[in-house]
């Protein structure tokens, strides 16, 4: 570390003390966009709430209170647990979990199949994978749920086909919610798989093969455990972004498929806003977040050695 | 002329014309060799002769478009890659990269249903006889190149198949490291007695190691032999050109019999010499070894030629003549025992015995 380039494989004397000097400019980015909002936000949600948005500077803990403990409606009762906020936690991290087994399964044949493609056949495909995504997020969620809604396309198809009587409720339930998360971060799982496999050496499966390995056994034996870093990444981004989304919950979704993202969000919009609440949710689902990727971390340098 | 061959009592694989094709492409025009147990058999070609082809039909990486491919008698066709009992040693080893030495080794043994207990105890084994016993907890990227390709070898040698297949394993080793694995891999094959079909580029490599050669050019056998036999007795053209130095002389033969060629040199001296199964009568090519002229007095030896060039070699030194008619030809000479003759000299070339032969084209 010391003084050592980043990345450590440079020797040359040039370089040797620059590179604090160097990383300067990470380290600023770092400080003002990453470490001075979270700590703002830290700090808010210790503070006492102002009514019409906003807060008043006095410490507090009632925000982190209001989250875990129920005290009735006057806050005279003894504390008991409070199941509400819990709950939507519950909910986003299954179905943020949910989206991101769906988008492995799809997106591993998907990543696999555009890899072992011809070269030029191959662009088309990664082209053809990010066009959806030019069109702004919240217009392809909106367009989601005309395509599911009562007199929607799929339902008049099923209709037409004879295949259901009555439309479908599909919109206001979680099968929507997932749904849109699943559509929303496919890509995300996609690219990073496509990168390991478009790296993986297939003469490895040919030894496999000679090593009288089924096709089963090369994949489960060889090829996941090579572009595992390809899936856990992939993993990873579309998991994180699923468990704080707001606009698939929000617009497909209804009351009881709240999630943690709507309930942030309604906490800094419009008038009913308690702005030290969201902060305290908000560090809430940070914590969570971390701890999933330190457990992943260790996982991984474990199984280094 | 003796061989070193091993004695070849069953063959391990039988290649029957086998004919590859990829669409309009045809890489294997019906090839036919047998290969024997414990033989050491060579697959020897420029890039792109169909010698990577045809190891990788045998393996079952590839399909055959025609033709037959016989294991100890049987047509292994209709059997997948992870059926057949061959192993394969690829080019860039192909090892796998989060196994450790060990489970490298092991993979094959554990796919055939040993224990985990009996796999590691003959993965050990093989490491040892490979000298690897102290890398076995390592892991492939830990290792050096040297390392890693014996690494590959103990993978393909722990299920004891059949026959092992080398995929130009030393290509990717220095020179000197190259010269140590060619005797090592030798001593190896022989300890085992597993047949090894070995594909290279390298005729060095071919001529040191093989028990047999098969030539391969244009997806055509060009001659399968000894290696003695493939360098003194070459077929044809190409594989005269090819293993070796050689020079090639337009001549004329007016008689070809019994084996016997009698030439017409270029400058009007006679010579009688062997001649390669196929040739005839009339025009045709004559290899000469540059190793086997030697230089004489003007007006004496067979061939007239004014010295054009050297080139040092070491232990050689190459001389770049031409002949009177105009063709060059290469002399080679060795270092120490007489004077080199100067740049512009005039001199005689006498054709010792064995240095020429009459080929068919």
């Amino acid at each position: 570390m010391a003084g050592g380039a980043p990345g450590g494989a440079s020797k040359s004397e040039i370089y040797k003390g620059n590179g604090p000097r160097l990383l300067l400019p990470a380290w600023i980015f770092i400080g003002v966009f990453l470490v001075a909002p979270v700590a703002i936000m830290a700090i808010y949600s210790f503070l006492t709430k102002e009514f019409r948005g906003g807060v008043i500077w006095e410490f507090t803990l009632a925000a982190y209170d209001q989250f875990f403990l129920d005290r009735g409606l006057f806050g005279d009762e003894p504390p008991s647990i409070e199941w509400t906020y819990i709950g939507i936690f519950w909910r986003s991290i299954w179905q943020a979990g949910l989206a991101t087994v769906l988008c492995l399964l799809i997106g591993f044949p998907t990543a696999w199949f555009i890899a072992t493609r011809d070269v030029k056949e191959r662009s088309v495909w990664l082209f053809l994978i990010t066009v959806p995504y030019w069109v702004n997020l919240l217009i392809r969620t909106v367009s989601m749920k005309f395509l599911i809604r009562d007199t929607g396309p799929l339902n008049e198809l099923l209709l037409a086909l004879g295949v259901i009587d009555t439309p479908l409720a599909l919109v206001n339930t979680n099968f929507a919610v997932q749904l849109g998360l699943f559509y929303s971060y496919l890509p995300f799982m996609v690219l990073p798989i496509y990168a390991a496999v478009e790296r993986y050496d297939f003469s490895m499966s040919e030894a496999a093969a000679d090593l009288y390995a089924s096709s089963w056994a090369t994949l489960r034996l060889v090829i996941l455990p090579v572009v595992k870093p390809g899936i856990v990444a992939g993993c990873i981004l579309v998991f994180v972004p699923s468990l704080g989304a707001f606009l698939a919950p929000d617009l497909l979704g209804g009351a009881k498929t709240f999630m943690i993202g709507s309930l942030i969000e309604e906490q800094f919009k419009g008038a009913a806003g308690n702005w030290p609440f969201g902060a305290a949710a908000s560090m809430i689902l940070l914590t969570i977040v971390m701890g999933v990727l330190l457990v992943h971390a260790r996982a991984q340098t474990k199984g280094e050695r | 002329m003796t061989s070193t061959a091993a004695v070849a009592t069953a063959n391990a694989v039988e290649i029957d014309n086998v004919v590859k094709r990829y669409g309009f492409v045809t890489a294997l025009h019906g090839v036919s060799m047998q290969i024997g147990d414990g033989e050491f058999f060579t697959l020897l070609g420029p890039s792109g002769c169909g010698k990577t082809t045809l190891l990788r039909c045998i393996a079952g990486f590839e399909d055959v478009s025609e033709g037959a491919i016989r294991l100890h008698g049987q047509d292994i066709a209709p059997l997948p890659p992870h059926k057949r009992e061959v192993n394969t040693v690829f080019q860039q080893y192909a090892l796998f990269p989060h196994m450790t030495v060990l489970q490298n080794v092991s993979f094959g043994l554990l796919r055939l249903g040993w224990s985990v207990s009996d796999a590691e105890a003959r993965a050990k084994q093989v490491l040892e006889l490979v000298q690897l016993g102290q890398f076995a907890e390592r892991r492939p990227g830990q290792l050096s190149g040297g390392q890693q390709q014996r690494v590959a070898l103990a993978r393909a040698l722990a299920p004891r198949p059949k026959v092992l297949l080398l995929d130009e394993p030393l290509s990717a080793l220095d020179l000197k490291l190259r010269q140590a694995v060619r005797s090592e891999l030798k001593a190896i094959q022989r300890e085992t007695g597993i047949a090894f079909v070995f594909v290279t580029h390298d005729q060095e490599e071919a001529l040191t190691m093989s028990d047999r050669i098969a030539v391969m050019s244009a997806g055509h056998v060009q001659q399968i032999g000894t290696p003695r036999e493939i360098y003194e007795a070459p077929s044809n053209r190409f594989v005269a050109d090819f293993i070796g130095e050689t020079n090639l002389l337009d001549v004329t033969a007016n008689r070809v019999s019994d084996g016997i060629a009698e030439i017409l040199l270029p400058g009007g001296a006679r010579l009688s010499c062997p001649a390669a199964l196929g040739a005839r009568a009339g025009q045709g090519h004559l290899s000469l070894r540059p190793e086997r002229l030697g230089i004489a007095a003007p007006g004496q030896g067979q061939l007239q030629a004014t010295v054009e060039d050297h080139v040092y070699l070491g232990t050689d030194t190459q001389l770049h003549t031409r002949l009177g008619s105009g063709e060059a030809l290469v002399v080679r000479l060795q270092n120490g025992a007489a004077a080199i003759p100067e740049r512009g000299a005039r001199l005689g070339l006498e054709i010792e015995a064995g240095a020429a032969r009459l080929l068919s084209d």
